[in-house]
């Protein structure tokens, strides 16, 4: 049987989470033998024409351009894999939604006219079908290997859909938030980095988006309990998945000033 | 008049987005273009009224590759911006943290990205199925590895590590976690050697060019967290003073802004051939060895041997690293806390491309006002354009697949961060004389 043929995209982003592909130091050069990587700029020169069995595509959705490739890529996918906070949720970058982008162009480039930009950072999931998200800023390397096994040996790949305080738990980590009363988002926020942040004695900002039916309402009371303004709490959850809907919603919720531009 | 054009859609083994566009008329270069269509993401303008640690956070979010890079200068130009100094042993444990992320990175470029070019190959995975190459791409996945276990370990993962903090680490690892490394980083260290003399039997295309160099100095380090911005054109300034010394503008063809000298609008170099070529009295013995073995003459005026350069930062990063584990106390406590109050505050650091440039104005709460941030390829994309002007005459009479490829070659020297370049901040509008 022909191996199945491996496609990594980019759009807008950083380049971290196709870059955690190759820091699988230890299993780089076995999947390059388990699978046939078709196409991967970072990696290499050469660029197989589709259709791929699977395409694991990193970053958001900001130009027309980019609208337009996708639907391509979309189109040379069996299995198009949304990896990473940029492509599930429209990333950092997705910020700009709450702003006008004119404004935004006009206080970065001296010549605006030469940027041209959506209006809205969008999450590949609002330009076509996504089969499967691998969710992170940057995605967890244990988790891509996971759901690329799972591919090849036909099994359902494990997606958790707890939060971090499970993982949190497991690895024996300190509570920073009932112990140190430091806001942390990890009640709300799916499991799978494997809850580094309180284990380095900060607070979860939520990198992994929010888990199946988060209580943010709750979670921002409670951080209002611990001495947080409105407008901190609403800052809390429009970080790296502001725009992923929960997060938005809770962050519209806490935002005090600006709350009726929605 | 005959008409001939060098096109590459989309640059491989690149870090973003960008294509090469040139155009000869005639025998006569008519036009080099850098095209950088990776998009905006407007950093600079997001970041505004958000706290002090989220530009710690977010900038990192700017580059998958030198996250550690954005902590570092965004952390010192805040600080400065404070008033307050980390606690004694911050400095030493930031320094092995940058030790970390200049190996990843640089081995990353070195055998993935660029090694391929040399021995006539699509990619490393590619270079990998062929036995006699196997051994060393196997020997440069370690290294890297042993690079990110580093930044790992200190920052809690590889790829935008969560513990660089306004003030220090959120937390500091313990001695007996970094001691376990040390074997590692003795091996590295091995392993950087031989890698550089595979890097000195190399053949590099003859293309010497008379840069300005332009890197930090620092009075007894090799240039990483701390120095001076210094030139081979005799420029000795602050860090501070950056804006008074360089200025950036903006072209049609690129989403990035373009670096050049107030002075007399002139290109420079940043990256690791600048900093050896200014800083090799600073490397660490074994490196300095290294260099005398391979009978290196500096300065290195050729861009395609940076990768010698990025050898030698390699062996000085591992020898430098096992040095700071073995005299390693941990901060206590890791932190100062940091009082809000209005200010602002500049810096500049050695990521592995190159000096990264933060500027930070914040309000009486903390909160930041403006930000500016300049990072190396968006310093060297005007004077990579430069260089292939002069270098495609060189490759002109070669069957076109071979000259695109020496061009694309010639690029990927400059290890360039597309994603990095993009979405800068400048004020003004300036014109090149003549246009």
């Amino acid at each position: 049987m022909a191996r199945p043929r491996l496609a990594v995209y980019k759009f807008s982003s950083c380049d971290g989470c196709q870059l955690s592909l190759l820091d699988c130091e230890d299993e780089l050069l076995a999947l390059a033998g388990a699978v046939e990587i078709a196409y991967f700029l970072e990696a290499s020169r050469q660029a197989l024409p589709g259709p791929y069995d699977v395409v694991l595509v990193e970053g958001s959705v900001t130009t027309e351009e980019e609208v337009e490739r996708l639907k391509e890529v979309r189109r040379q996918a069996k299995l198009l894999v949304a990896i990473g906070a940029c492509a599930t949720a429209g990333g950092i970058q997705a910020l700009r939604n709450w702003a006008d982008a004119d404004a935004f162009r006009r206080a970065v480039y001296p010549t605006p006219g030469y940027i041209r930009t959506l209006d809205r950072v969008r999450p590949l999931g609002d330009v076509v079908l996504v089969d499967a998200e691998l969710r992170g800023c940057p995605i967890s390397k244990r988790q891509l290997l996971d759901f690329l096994a799972a591919v090849l040996i036909g099994r359902t790949p494990r997606m958790p859909a707890h939060s971090v305080c499970t993982e949190c738990k497991r690895r024996g980590a300190v509570c920073v938030m009932v112990a140190s009363g430091v806001p942390c988002l990890g009640p709300v926020t799916q499991a799978g980095c494997g809850a580094i942040c309180p284990a380095y004695a900060r607070g979860c900002y939520g990198c992994f988006g929010p888990m199946e039916r988060p209580n943010t309402g709750a979670l921002g009371d409670r951080f209002v309990a611990l001495g947080q303004s409105r407008d901190e709490v609403a800052r809390a959850f429009r970080g790296i998945n502001a725009y992923a809907l929960p997060f938005a919603a809770a962050g519209d919720r806490f935002a005090r000033s600006d709350i009726e531009e929605g | 008049m005959v008409q001939r054009r060098i096109e590459v859609g989309a640059l491989a083994r690149v870090e973003g987005e960008g294509g090469l566009r040139v155009v000869v008329e005639g025998g006569r270069v008519a036009e080099v273009f850098l095209d950088i269509f990776e998009p905006p993401r407007f950093f600079e303008a997001f970041l505004r009224g958000r706290t002090a640690q989220d530009a710690v956070d977010l900038t990192a979010r700017i580059c998958g590759i030198c996250p550690v890079a954005y902590q570092m200068s965004a952390a010192h130009a805040l600080e400065k911006a404070f008033g307050v100094s980390p606690p004694p042993g911050v400095r030493a444990l930031r320094r092995l943290f940058y030790c970390g992320e200049w190996i990843e990175s640089h081995v990353l470029h070195m055998f993935l990205l660029h090694a391929p070019d040399f021995l006539g190959y699509d990619s490393a995975i590619a270079m990998a199925q062929v036995p006699a190459l196997r051994p060393l791409v196997e020997r440069a996945l370690r290294m890297k590895q042993v690079g990110n276990r580093l930044v790992a370990l200190i920052g809690g993962r590889e790829v935008h590590p969560v513990s660089a903090c306004v003030g220090g680490f959120f937390r500091a690892p313990g001695r007996a976690e970094l001691a376990a490394l040390a074997p590692d980083l003795a091996w590295g260290l091995e392993a950087a050697v031989e890698a550089l003399r595979w890097a000195g039997s190399l053949s590099y295309p003859a293309f010497e060019t008379d840069y300005e160099f332009v890197a930090l100095r620092h009075p007894g380090e090799y240039p990483m967290n701390e120095g001076r911005i210094v030139s081979s054109g005799g420029l000795d300034a602050a860090v501070e003073d950056y804006d008074a010394h360089f200025t950036e503008e903006q072209v049609a063809h690129s989403n990035a802004l373009h670096s050049r000298f107030r002075r007399d609008g002139q290109s420079y170099l940043v990256g690791p051939l600048a900093r050896l070529n200014l800083n090799a009295d600073r490397l660490s013995p074994a490196a300095r060895a290294a260099a005398g073995e391979l009978g290196l003459r500096l300065p290195l005026r050729n861009p395609f041997m940076s990768l010698l350069a990025r050898g030698l930062e390699t062996v000085h990063a591992f020898e430098e690293a096992l040095a700071l584990v073995e005299a390693y106390e941990p901060p206590d406590p890791p932190r100062v806390p940091v009082v809000p109050r209005a200010g602002a505050g500049a810096h500049a650091t050695e990521a592995p491309r190159g000096m990264l440039y933060h500027r930070y104005e914040v309000d009486e709460a903390g909160r930041i006002a403006t930000v500016r941030i300049v990072p190396p390829t968006a310093q060297n994309l005007r004077r990579i354009e430069d260089d292939l002007r002069r270098f495609v005459p060189m490759v002109l009479e070669a069957p076109h697949d071979e000259a695109t490829l020496r061009c694309e070659q010639l690029v990927r020297s400059y290890d360039p961060c597309i994603s990095c370049a993009t979405h800068f901040l400048r004020l003004q509008v300036e014109r090149r004389p003549g246009t």
